[in-house]
């Protein structure tokens, strides 16, 4: 009874989402709704009696994979799309082949399943789910996991290996880099402190505001252009900002 | 004395209603944790800085968490005019309700009787709980970025991906601390591993029958301190809490959301974790609900609805040692952060499963104890062979960078203005006529040396 309720619940829910994942216009909901459809498998397969598997999708697919692609999505850029040409030489027959053996191999699989007689869970879960999965997976299929675990490594490898860059000087330091500021000061006198911030010393904390010195004189290095050109537009502009402006144009 | 407590068995047995209860106390008891939680710290790290914190509304200012949730929920909700409206919206959500999650598997308290039914205090329970514990962490990791990525702000999506690159970096640290449990115990169920921390083994030394304390604290004290790192880092608390580096980021991934009732959940969601990963660190390393030493000794310590006094104090003092270490340590920089996650902890934690590993094996009956002696030798001389050689050549290389530094000093000593620096001049009233290089050498004092 339960389990049915779930199902239609979750078949509703997963094939909306699956839909929105095909149709979505955006990269970052197509990627959404995988996680959806992700997360909705993995309920099923815990009320399939399966509690490791769902944790395990949790995990590492809506965990892990999922938060790879958003990762992606987001730094390559919001609205970017896809370039629709095809680079590689008779790309689509050989997807086609793909696809078909694909399928091939799906139908007999679970063909196999349908002909065979049932365990039963029972049967399956005898010794408990864990242990049951981890006796599978570390002597029947041991070989099968080695080899993926190989591919997966030798991939990691592979982008390691491609976006490596050798380093031709060594990083420079905090402390290095504190060196050269001040040898910079002691040649050509270049302030080594970090520029003030708007406000220091002034009877107010905006950033429109610009620091006071001790003796009570503007800061120019504090001034802000961006928002002083808006103030001049505006006519808001403080007049010894101005006059600092007006300093800095004669010195160009 | 020794009540193991529930076991796997024991579950699924409750009438719904009981159920509903046993959630809706879970949830009652967080909401108020986080209420009382907030106060706490305040309360804590203001007594520690020298000051009094929140002491006007209410008696001891108890009632502060109050009004500020009130303000919270009473402000008028800013939807700034750019961001994606459905993601902005959903985050706080997806950030929030994991969080509550994770404690239906955590346990409370051994079997007590409920309304007449004999229950475990304890919602639910898995054979792979603390798994699930896990995967919870990673689904409140979309509320961060996708808040950060909703919220269509520089300083908001730096935030995020800040943020989740951090928790999912730790995760990884975090789950490979719990193998060497999950190696002792035998099992993923919460329940059960507190039953397994309820009787220690004997050590036989020369005829004496030595106990050994039955928490996996002290029997897997590496697992445990790195545990309780990756806790610092998983909820981005200090001196992990880079997302919210104010002088970088304003407040990271959740610049864009206003001080309403939104930000309260994304708050509400960070005090929660905070109590789900000091849980797990009960459960899995300090014994759960069982009393603490002097008090086991009395029998009925471990029995009925006590237990879950026990747990409540230790909660409190786990959570007493996030704000401790808030109020002692500085924020880290966040390259230094990930290369400490990636770099020492993860590495660290691999060759400590591996001993765990291999001393669980010595254990087992049927083991083959001189084979696994004689190739954890090999091993430990192997592993010995390659430090010695990478120690001399670290230890050369630092005798060279020190004599660098030395030399430099030196000529520094003679001639103050080498290299360019400016000095200032060098008869200087104060230094009353004596060029300071002619005074006695000083100790050179480095910055960060105190």
């Amino acid at each position: 009874m339960g389990e049915s309720i779930t199902f239609w619940v979750l078949a509703v829910v997963s094939v909306i989402a699956a839909l929105g994942l095909v149709f979505s216009r955006r990269a970052v909901y197509s990627a959404l709704m995988l996680g959806v459809v992700m997360l909705s498998l993995a309920v099923l397969y815990a009320v399939q009696d399966a509690p490791f598997l769902a944790a395990v999708q949790i995990i590492v697919y809506t965990g892990a994979v999922m938060m790879l692609f958003l990762f992606v999505l987001m730094l390559v850029g919001v609205d970017s799309s896809d370039s629709l040409v095809e680079t590689i030489r008779g790309q689509r027959f050989w997807a086609i082949v793909a696809g078909l053996g694909f399928a091939a191999l799906l139908g007999l699989g679970i063909g196999n399943t349908l002909i065979a007689a049932p365990k039963g869970l029972a049967v399956a879960n005898q010794n408990g789910n864990v242990p049951s999965l981890a006796e599978l997976i570390f002597t029947r299929h041991v070989f099968a996991f080695e080899v993926t675990s190989a591919l997966l490594i030798t991939a990691a490898l592979g982008a390691m290996v491609l976006a490596h860059r050798e380093r031709t000087e060594p990083k420079p330091t905090q402390r290095d880099l504190s060196r050269a500021r001040f040898v910079e000061f002691g040649r050509h006198g270049k302030n080594p402190a970090p520029l003030p911030g708007p406000g220091t010393y002034a009877r107010h904390n905006a950033i429109d505001m610009p620091a006071l010195l001790p003796d009570g004189t503007v800061s120019p290095l504090s001034v802000n252009r961006v928002i002083a050109r808006h103030e001049a537009e505006e006519g808001t502009l403080a007049p010894e900002v101005a006059q600092i402006l007006q300093q800095e144009e004669e010195g160009k | 004395m020794n009540n193991p407590g529930p076991t796997l068995s024991d579950f699924g047995h409750d009438p719904l209603w009981i159920s509903i209860i046993k959630a809706v106390a879970i949830f009652v008891f967080l909401m108020l944790g986080v209420l009382f939680g907030v106060w706490t710290e305040r309360k804590l790290i203001s007594r520690m800085q020298h000051r009094y914190g929140p002491n006007r509304a209410g008696k001891f200012g108890l009632l502060q968490s109050v009004a500020d949730g009130l303000k919270m929920g009473l402000k008028e909700d800013l939807m700034p005019r750019t961001v994606d409206k459905v993601i902005y919206f959903l985050a706080p959500v997806v950030i929030a309700v994991p969080a509550f999650l994770a404690f239906s598997v955590i346990p409370f308290g051994p079997m007590v009787w409920m309304f007449g039914h004999k229950t475990p205090l304890q919602l639910t329970d898995l054979p792979v709980a603390v798994l699930l514990v896990l995967a919870t962490a990673s689904i409140g990791v979309y509320g961060i970025v996708l808040a950060g990525w909703g919220s269509r702000s520089p300083y908001a999506i730096l935030g995020g991906l800040r943020s989740s690159a951090q928790v999912v970096s730790y995760e990884i640290a975090m789950g490979l601390s719990f193998v060497a449990v999950f190696l002792k115990a035998g099992t993923l169920s919460t329940s059960e591993i507190v039953a397994k921390q309820a009787g220690g083994g004997t050590w036989d030394i020369f005829g004496m029958h030595i106990p050994t304390p039955s928490w996996y604290v002290f029997s897997l004290i590496p697992s445990f301190l790195i545990y309780a790192v990756t806790m610092l880092g998983e909820t981005n608390r200090v001196p992990f809490d880079l997302p919210e580096g104010e002088g970088e980021l304003v407040g990271g991934f959740h610049t864009e959301y206003s001080s309403s009732l939104k930000f309260a959940m994304f708050m509400l969601a960070e005090y929660v974790n905070v109590f789900t990963v000091s849980a797990m660190a009960i459960t899995l390393f300090l014994g759960g609900w069982r009393a603490p030493w002097p008090i086991s000794l009395w029998d009925g310590a471990n029995t009925g609805w006590w237990p879950m006094l026990w747990f409540f104090a230790k909660l409190a003092l786990a959570f007493a040692f996030f704000v401790w270490v808030r109020a002692s340590l500085p924020r880290v920089r966040y390259d230094q952060l990930m290369a400490f996650g990636w770099k020492v902890l993860i590495p660290l934690n691999l060759g400590w499963i591996l001993l765990a590993a291999t001393l669980q094996a010595l254990r087992l009956p049927e083991s083959n104890r001189n084979g696994i002696l004689a190739f954890g030798a090999v091993v430990v001389i192997a592993g010995l062979g390659i430090w010695l050689r990478f120690d001399t050549v670290n230890q050369r290389r630092r005798e060279a960078r020190a004599a660098e530094v030395e030399e430099e000093f030196e000529q520094l000593r003679e001639e103050p203005a080498a290299g360019g620096f400016p000095v200032p001049p060098l008869d200087l009233p104060h230094y009353h006529g004596v060029v300071p290089s002619a005074r006695a050498p000083k100790e050179e004092v480095t910055s960060g040396s105190n």
